[in-house]
């Protein structure tokens, strides 16, 4: 467990590394890039090893570091965010593999890069809000520039419009906890302090705070209606970019509903649930209509990643033991998802085709020209459509259990966004993949379309990184008892009990 | 009352060794210097000045504390942490001078420097109002004479004229407010001040002299609505000469009016927030605050100018800088000190890079910037860690600055507070003022370099210079305890 | 039992050999085939082991495998076999095979068709042996990517568009069946069959549901009964059926009809109805209308069909309504005096037997169109044949043993089944079983339609000389199939003794709540 920080400062070395690397060629900051963000990944799953799940936060460091304001800086640990460092390791490892076509400015890529990976972590390890805050700040800059700086269609639009979102969420969080921080006397920012400096103030004040926060962190979420900035931003993005900012950044956003918001002001939490769960609802089934309209098939996934964020937000709303564990699994489950499905439209498909328009896909058999990147993308759909087997049944399995016992008209509202996504996700792999197939030839007999159309192979650094994928979304899928052993335990703890208690009537 | 003159100039010696140094380089460059080409005489002028700030420092660091010569100076931990942060920026200056345009009388020019800065060190600590309105001119003049230094620019003129007109006026105002706080009070001593005026109460013609003195504040920190020259003297003074307006004059200014304000007119405070708005200082503060924070937000959106667009946003940091001079009273100065000190620090960095920049050509626009990461990866780096700073993206400096000024505003009554609704504001803005930073880093850091751009050769002094800025934004960003833990 | 995983074996075998397929990409055509048919046949072997040392005197599950899984859903892997499962475990065992034989010719790419191929059987052998809903669910909804993928990469000209309908359509019922669960384990806590249908029996099912409402344990019902009648398919939810059968190919189609359609009445008999027999009970009058609907409406529709592919779609549509036919009528007699004891085993049992027997006769007839189809280079339609009889004596003579058995000859084994079900029905509600004889009338007709316009008569059309007979290819396919007709409908009493203390049991119970 101790290794835990280790992560954080070894991503953080890596992009300096890198920027360094960089100068020299840039095969040397990839394989520094590859190196640092596998080593902090394995320090993961080394921590996991030795990881006793149980209800605290298990302190890793704790130091005073502003001492006259109170603010510590304070790292621990429990089973929700090993499971999201976790996550981000293996996202961060199989941005690299994606990346590893970037030629132009290397370097200052894969700092930025590590950078942002670097934010993540130290979001996931903090036990005091202000650290935490910090490194989530930390992760928005690097955003914008890897947009604008390698992005595609309309990048500097997206990425403005993913930053100043950003921004605004996180500036409403600082709003609420500066707010709270002062009505507690200046203690600190531990979360202890900032609920019992909350429970203090009236409750009009308590349900402007809790508001702020939620809200704040619930737009890097994704929550309707304050979600679009997501679609534009990833499509924006390069390849590792949306990879990371689908798969890890968005889970940013819920992780501080989660850890921040909720423990924050339980009353406030019991006057917004109904509509945050409403909300949620609302996202799942609004953005799975929208995907199933786009032309553009990355604008499809980008929606879908606003769907199955809903199911996240739906199951910290609904605030009983399994729709928050189904929720922290769903994090998990769409980070690896959406990984997948990003990283087969914007690198495997996008930089050999140059076009992501269905329309234009149709006209090509992609699934013959690459059979490899049709599979995976089959697998990722089939995954991301909620299908069994796959990590995001269980999750929204169990999400929608706890939402059923607690009302049972948001489940059903959100089993309809189940059948909206299959939907989506089968148009999609139709029309991108499996266009051209109206009849089916015999081997011998290629039309010439088929040969005049020749995509490079995929390379040995895609496939890597697509199979690591898969093996997550499959082994989670059928054994999600790997992860739930680490998050129940931890939503037994004093803090969000008192959360979980005042969601439920 | 024995005037002591062997601890007023043990008290002084810092400023003593700032003026001297100016001597030197006046006499050098007269005699020994005169035969060198103007770049070396630069060259030689600013090592000479730089010697004397750093003796200057080390005077400041051994010198004595508290009060000096019966209460005209008052050498506290704001005052001594302030002299040091104007020496430390001074510094900075002088090594952006070094590679910036040279001056036709460059030995003049580092000397006014010092002059400057003379009058800034004294401004930190002066306690008595004679002493305030001296040293302030002392100041004051020196920066008009920076800001029309460059004579071959008329827009250099252009800002010198206005600065020292709206200057001039700001004076005039101060000296005005002076004079009524002595009739009122019979006293131009602040803690004699303090006394009188908590006897008395709020006077009526004790809040026409406050309001003097606050409007003259306001031009001095380039607050709404007084702010109106600082947009042409940002853009039309030489680079190294804005760099010292908007440094260490501003983290002078707001030491120097902290101390007038709160323990000069602590009991005419009034309240923001009460029924009536009472009379007092701090509803007026509250009010000039809020129209810094929105006209520098909004009006920098619309700036095409990178040197403008500066100044905007200087006047949107001198809004919530004085959030900090207003929750000074209950929380101390250190965070409106550290506030001040890390916006000088991004505020030389940045004109810096502007200087470093014009070297090799044109640094007007925003555009300008275009493929500054090609051009100098450097002066890229160093550019994205000032504006990121000055949006007050963590973990630079610029974010604590803004995290602990907001914490202490609110906790002067909470959000309902005096201070704690612009607070709010001011968090709110400042997603607008990323947008605009975020227009300037695009274009050094993402936009390719015109056609016709060249690299930019950055002489070893400025590259230490910017390298050293950068590094003690990020320094006091992480680890913010060590300025914060002075007071 | 012994220690090896008979079940499990069956289920993965075929995914096994998926699994090889997708690992060896340079395999060459004929080899893929070979192999694929070989990991086919698996089940079929494995199937007759089970046979053998299947007790056929015991009504419970055997050969159970359980070994924990999934503790936060309280979730077991769960196998187990009984009758019903065994029955359909053997019909999968026969028909997969034969489907892939069908398709040993005019499919490019047979390697990859092998691949999803065994991935479908597999997952349709996870469906009749799982008793735990959560790895049921996933047979469930995996069988539906294969199928999706076989319909459109080798079906039709308008493949692509019945296959997108037919996987919404069967997800959108997958989604209520989904949420019908959500709603039983946010109840009860348990997702294992054998729990749930004892918690149906004694009625605390309901009762637990109705906690949050009276209203919720009727939607709940309904979004159960929703997944699994869109599966069957039930009218009105058959319209996906007619275009994606037509489009299949051929090898597909025979699996989807016979093995596919099952999954659903499988569903009804396996979950609906133990989970839910009071719902089931007071819904049963509307259902029953429902399915002679399906019966009626469908052989009617068959008989406007001239796309031979589609009349065959619709006489299936036809048929699995006779099963839910029975089923219903039983679930409305529940509870009624004792005499109709007899009638519902008859009903049930009928409802067993015509499961299988469909999937032979429907299986059957797909290939028959399947070779008309092949040998008329495309056409299907009936008025492109003629006289195909003087062209092609065995195949006509093979053919006709289909269509008898599917219109119920006696002596054939669709007569049995169908004999039972309008027994069992007669005699629990007599209305229905006598407008559910509207449907027989129209199947008779347009199947001796097809006969004669086809196989009778001059020569005409696309049966011109050239027309050959069937090769030895076909007659792998048929013979079995054909053969099994004849035998089962001499000896029933070969099937009926799997699943008759079953029937007995579920007959004996029905008196209860």
């Amino acid at each position: 467990m101790s290794l835990l920080p280790w992560t954080l400062y070894l991503s953080a070395a890596g992009a300096l590394l890198a920027l360094a690397g960089g100068m020299r060629s840039a095969r040397t900051a990839r394989w520094i890039a590859l190196v640092t963000a596998a080593g902090a990944w394995v320090l993961t799953l080394l921590a996991a090893t030795r990881f006793v799940p149980g209800p605290r936060l298990q302190t890793l460091v704790d130091a005073p570091w502003i001492p006259a304001m109170g603010v510590r800086y304070h790292l621990a640990a429990d089973g929700i965010s090993l499971t999201l460092l976790v996550l981000t390791g293996l996202a961060a490892t199989a941005g690299v593999l994606f990346s590893w076509n970037i030629e132009e400015r290397t370097g200052e890529f894969f700092a930025l890069f590590l950078t942002l990976v670097a934010g993540v972590y130290g979001v996931f390890l903090s036990a005091d809000a202000l650290v935490l805050f910090v490194f989530y700040e930390v992760a928005i800059v690097p955003k914008y520039f890897l947009i604008a700086g390698w992005g595609s269609t309309n990048r500097e639009y997206g990425a403005m419009k993913l930053a100043l979102y950003s921004f605004a969420g996180s500036s409403m969080v600082l709003a609420g906890l500066l707010w709270a921080y002062a009505a507690g006397g200046g203690h600190g920012f531990g979360f202890e302090d900032l609920a019992q400096a909350t429970a203090a103030l009236s409750r009009h004040q308590q349900i402007a705070i809790f508001a702020l926060v939620f809200f704040g962190f619930a737009t890097l979420a994704g929550i309707f209606p304050l979600h679009t900035w997501a679609p534009t931003g990833h499509v924006a993005a390069p390849t590792a970019a949306s990879m990371l900012l689908a798969g890890v950044v968005m889970k940013l956003g819920a992780y501080g509903c989660l850890r921040v918001a909720l423990p924050l002001s339980p009353v406030g939490f019991a006057y917004w649930q109904a509509p945050i769960a409403w909300l949620a609802v609302i996202g799942i089934v609004y953005a799975g209509l929208v995907a199933l309209m786009q032309e553009d098939l990355k604008f499809v996934i980008g929606y879908s990643s606003v769907s199955h964020m809903g199911f996240v937000l739906l199951g910290i709303a609904v605030a009983n033991a399994q729709a928050v564990s189904g929720a922290v699994l769903q994090m998990f489950s769409h980070g690896v998802i959406a990984g997948l499905l990003f990283a087969v439209v914007g690198r495997m498909v996008y930089d050999r085709t140059h076009t992501r328009k269905l329309a234009d896909l149709r006209a090509m058999p992609l699934h013959r020209l690459l059979p490899f990147a049709a599979a995976v993308f089959v697998v990722a759909g089939v995954a991301s459509m909620g299908l069994p087997g796959f990590s995001g049944f269980p999750a929204e399995l169990t999400i929608l259990i706890g939402a059923w016992k607690r009302a049972p008209a948001w489940a059903a509202v959100a089993a309809l966004g189940v059948l909206v996504a299959a939907a989506f996700t089968l148009r999609a792999i139709q029309l991108s993949f499996f266009g051209s197939v109206e009849q089916p030839q015999p081997p011998g007999s290629d039309r010439p379309a088929d040969h005049a159309l020749h995509f490079a192979p995929i390379t040995v650094a895609e496939k890597a990184g697509a199979l690591l994928l898969v093996a997550a979304t499959v082994l989670i899928g059928l054994n999600p008892d790997l992860l739930l052993n680490w998050i129940n335990p931890a939503l037994q703890s004093p803090l969000l009990q008192a959360a979980l208690k005042a969601g439920t009537p | 009352m024995n005037p002591d003159y062997a601890g007023l100039f043990l008290a002084l010696k810092p400023e003593t060794a700032l003026v001297v140094g100016a001597v030197a380089v006046l006499g050098l460059d007269l005699s020994v210097f005169r035969r060198h080409a103007a770049a070396e005489r630069l060259r030689l002028a600013l090592w000479v000045a730089s010697l004397a700030v750093l003796t200057a420092g080390v005077n400041v660091w051994l010198g004595p504390r508290g009060p000096a010569f019966g209460g005209v100076l008052m050498l506290d931990h704001l005052a001594v942490a302030t002299r040091l942060g104007v020496l430390v920026l001074t510094l900075l200056t002088l090594g952006v001078a070094r590679g910036a345009a040279v001056p036709h009388q460059p030995a003049e020019y580092v000397a006014v420097v010092l002059f400057a800065a003379t009058g800034l060190m004294l401004m930190a600590a002066a306690q008595q109002l004679l002493l305030v309105f001296l040293s302030l001119e002392l100041a004051s003049l020196s920066l008009y004479v920076l800001a029309g230094f460059d004579r071959a620019r008329p827009e250099s003129a252009e800002a010198a004229l206005k600065y020292f007109l709206f200057g001039g006026m700001a004076s005039a105002f101060l000296l005005f407010g002076f004079s009524l706080i002595y009739g009122v009070t019979g006293s131009i001593e602040l803690p004699r001040i303090a006394a009188q005026v908590s006897l008395q109460g709020a006077d009526p013609l004790l809040m026409v002299a406050l309001v003097m003195v606050l409007v003259a504040f306001g031009f001095k920190v380039a607050a709404a609505p007084f702010h109106l020259w600082a947009p042409d003297v940002y853009q039309g003074a030489p680079t190294p000469s804005a760099a010292l307006i908007a440094s260490a004059s501003k983290l002078a200014g707001f030491t120097l009016f902290t101390r007038l304000l709160w323990p000069g007119f602590h009991a005419a405070v009034g309240n923001v927030a009460a029924p009536t708005f009472g009379p007092g200082w701090l509803p007026t503060v509250a009010v000039v605050s809020a129209a810094s924070l929105l006209l520098g937000n909004l009006a920098a959106l619309a700036q095409s100018s990178l040197r403008r667009l500066l100044a905007y946003s200087a006047i949107a940091h001198a809004g919530a800088l004085l959030l900090g001079v207003m929750a000074a009273g209950r929380s101390g100065p250190a965070p409106l000190f550290y506030y001040a000190s890390t916006y000088g620090l991004a505020a030389v960095g940045a004109f810096g890079v502007i200087s470093a920049m014009e070297r090799g050509g044109r640094c007007e626009y925003i555009t300008d910037l275009a493929g500054l990461h090609r051009r100098s990866p450097l002066l890229a780096g160093c550019l994205a860690v000032f504006i990121l700073s000055l949006a007050g993206i963590p973990p630079l400096a610029g974010f604590f600055g803004k995290f602990t000024v907001f914490a202490a505003a609110l906790r002067l009554g909470g959000v309902a507070g005096p201070a704690g609704w612009l607070a709010i504001l001011a968090i709110a803005l400042s997603t607008v003022a990323l947008y605009y930073y975020l227009i300037v880093l695009k274009q050094a850091l993402i936009a390719a370099p015109a056609a016709d751009a060249r690299p930019i050769r950055v002489p070893r002094t400025t590259a230490l210079t910017l390298v050293a800025a950068a590094g003690l934004i990020v320094w006091f960003g992480l680890d913010p305890a060590q300025l914060l833990g002075l007071f | 039992m012994s220690s090896v995983p008979l079940l499990s074996l069956i289920i993965f075998v075929p995914w096994a050999g998926a699994l090889l397929l997708a690992s060896l990409p340079r395999l060459g055509a004929p080899a893929s085939r070979v192999l694929a048919l070989a990991f086919s046949l698996s089940t079929l072997v494995l199937a007759l082991a089970a046979l053998g040392s299947f007790d056929c005197a015991s009504t419970g599950y055997q050969f159970v495998e359980r070994h924990g899984w999934i503790g936060a859903l309280n979730s077991d892997y769960h196998l187990g076999l009984d009758g019903l499962s065994l029955l359909l475990v053997l019909l999968t065992g026969l028909l997969a095979p034969a489907c892939m034989l069908a398709s040993w010719r005019n499919i490019p790419d047979p390697r990859f068709f092998g691949l999803l191929f065994l991935l479908l059987q597999g997952a349709a052998l996870g469906v009749f042996l799982a008793l735990d809903f959560f790895h049921w669910f996933i047979f469930w909804e995996l069988s539906l990517i294969p199928a999706y993928f076989l319909i459109k990469l080798w079906g039709g000209p308008r493949a692509a568009h019945a296959a997108y309908q037919f996987v919404i359509y069967t997800i959108g019922g997958s989604a209520f069946l989904l949420l019908g669960f959500v709603a039983i384990f946010a109840a009860t806590g348990t997702l294992d069959f054998v729990r749930l249908a004892s918690l149906g029996a004694n009625g605390a099912l309901g009762a637990k549901l109705a906690t949050l409402g009276s209203f919720w344990p009727h939607a709940v019902f309904l979004g159960v009964f929703l997944g699994f009648a869109v599966k069957v398919p039930l009218f009105p939810f058959h319209t996906w059926l007619p275009p994606a059968y037509a489009e299949a190919p051929t090898g597909v189609s025979m699996f989807l009809t016979g093995v596919m359609s099952k999954m659903g009445v499988y569903g009804f008999l396996r979950l609906l109805w133990p989970l839910f027999p009071g719902p089931l009970h007071a819904a049963s009058v509307p259902l029953v209308w429902l399915a002679l609907g399906g019966a009626v409406l469908g052989a009617f529709a068959a008989m406007r069909q001239t796309d031979l592919k589609r009349m065959i779609a619709y006489s299936s549509v036809n048929h699995v309504s006779y099963c839910l036919l029975a089923l219903f009528a039983v679930s409305s007699a529940t509870g009624r005096s004792g005499l109709t004891s007899e009638a519902a085993a008859a009903a049930l049992s009928g409802t067993l037997l015509q499961m299988f027997n469909h999937g032979l006769s429907a299986a059957a007839l797909f290939y028959c169109v399947g070779v008309l189809e092949t040998r008329a280079g495309g056409r299907r339609d009936l008025g492109g044949f003629g006289g195909v009889q003087t062209a092609a004596p065995v195949f006509a003579g093979l053919c006709g043993i289909a269509m008898f058995s599917s219109l119920g000859l006696p002596g054939l084994n669709g007569f049995v089944g169908e004999f039972l079900i309008f027994r069992g029905v007669w005699g629990l509600v007599p209305w229905a079983a006598a407008v559910a004889c509207l449907g027989l009338f129209a199947t008779a007709f347009f199947l001796i339609t097809f006969w004669q316009r086809v196989f009778h008569g001059p020569r005409a059309g696309a049966a011109s000389a050239e027309f050959a007979d069937l090769g030895r290819l076909d007659l792998a396919v048929l013979s079995p199939l054909i053969a099994l007709m004849v035998i089962l409908g001499v000896l029933p009493q070969l099937q009926t003794m799997l699943f008759n203390p079953l029937i007995t049991m579920w007959a004996n119970h029905l008196n209860l709540p």
